[in-house]
């Protein structure tokens, strides 16, 4: 009861909130290659700069075909091993050839629905923001990818270590996908 | 009820600042609003405003991407225009209500 008696009105609730505990700036790191999980780090990040908050993107594994410039607007959707994907939908009948392609095909008209840019342009959006756009140099060693193979908007290809250097400065999350 | 006064003129705003009618709305409010968010309109930035206006009058969802597809500024101008969230300040002084876009 005492706790609650004590409790700050909203306003005051919302100035406390104002000065402590900020998000200043998000790095979000993208290990995934599948549609549905690039977009949610691309929203996140251009989230985050339409509040006025820094981004970083990281890609690395899988989520490196997202920043390629041969496969970046080219992703798929994953329709085996996904339960969510169409409840009731047999694995054997989402695994027949070209059942992705139509299932991306789909989600991608959808997107295009809600006015959601794709992938080089949502990047080219984050960059234009002041956003930056790196690449895992593990990664990219491993699947053989350089520089070049990689969209105009990523800055550079970095280790770990440099990786956690962009996360410096006091009030950052970082985001993994 | 949150109000500005502004001119002698009582203007109804919501808890976060945005102007309740569109209508109430003025250039010299404008400026007034962006002094406080630490920006010196240029008639650059009245074209954005006033572009923000118009497709919230047609009823028009705004998000960033439009604005950079606008024809009026591309989006590291509009950034650059209205720094710290260039949707959501522009919008407070355009005297429009705050987007609910999340691209």
């Amino acid at each position: 009861m005492q706790e609650i008696l004590e409790r700050p009105t909203t306003k005051e609730a919302a100035v406390v909130d104002k000065n402590k505990g900020k998000v200043k700036k998000v790095l979000v790191i993208c290990s995934k290659g599948k549609l549905e999980d690039v977009y949610a780090a691309l929203v996140m990040a251009n989230g985050a700069l339409m509040e006025g908050i820094q981004a970083k993107m990281f890609f690395t594994f899988f989520g490196l075909e997202a920043i390629t410039k041969k496969n970046a607007d080219h992703l798929h959707t994953a329709t085996v091993g996904n339960p969510a994907f169409m409840p009731g939908m047999p694995t054997m009948v989402a695994g027949l050839p070209g059942f992705e392609a139509f299932a991306s095909y789909m989600m991608k008209k959808e997107m295009d629905k809600l006015d959601m840019p794709h992938v080089t342009e949502f990047l080219q959006m984050i960059e234009a923001g002041g956003g930056e756009i790196y690449a895992c140099k593990l990664a990219a060693d491993m699947f053989h990818l350089k520089k070049e193979d990689f969209v105009d908007e990523v800055k550079n290809i970095i280790t770990v270590g440099d990786m956690y250097a962009l996360a410096e400065g006091e009030g950052t999350q970082i985001i993994f996908v | 009820m949150e109000t500005l006064t502004y001119n002698g003129t009582q203007i109804e705003v919501n808890a976060e600042g945005y102007l309740k009618d569109m209508n109430q709305w003025t250039p010299e409010l404008a400026t007034e609003m962006a002094t406080q968010e630490d920006i010196v309109l240029t008639s650059k930035h009245f074209d954005v405003l006033n572009w923000l206006r118009a497709k919230q009058a047609e009823g028009t969802p705004l998000s960033i991407r439009k604005v950079g597809n606008s024809g009026i500024v591309d989006i590291k101008q509009f950034y650059a225009l209205f720094p710290g969230g260039p949707l959501k300040v522009s919008s407070k002084i355009a005297g429009i209500p705050k987007p609910a876009s999340c691209i």
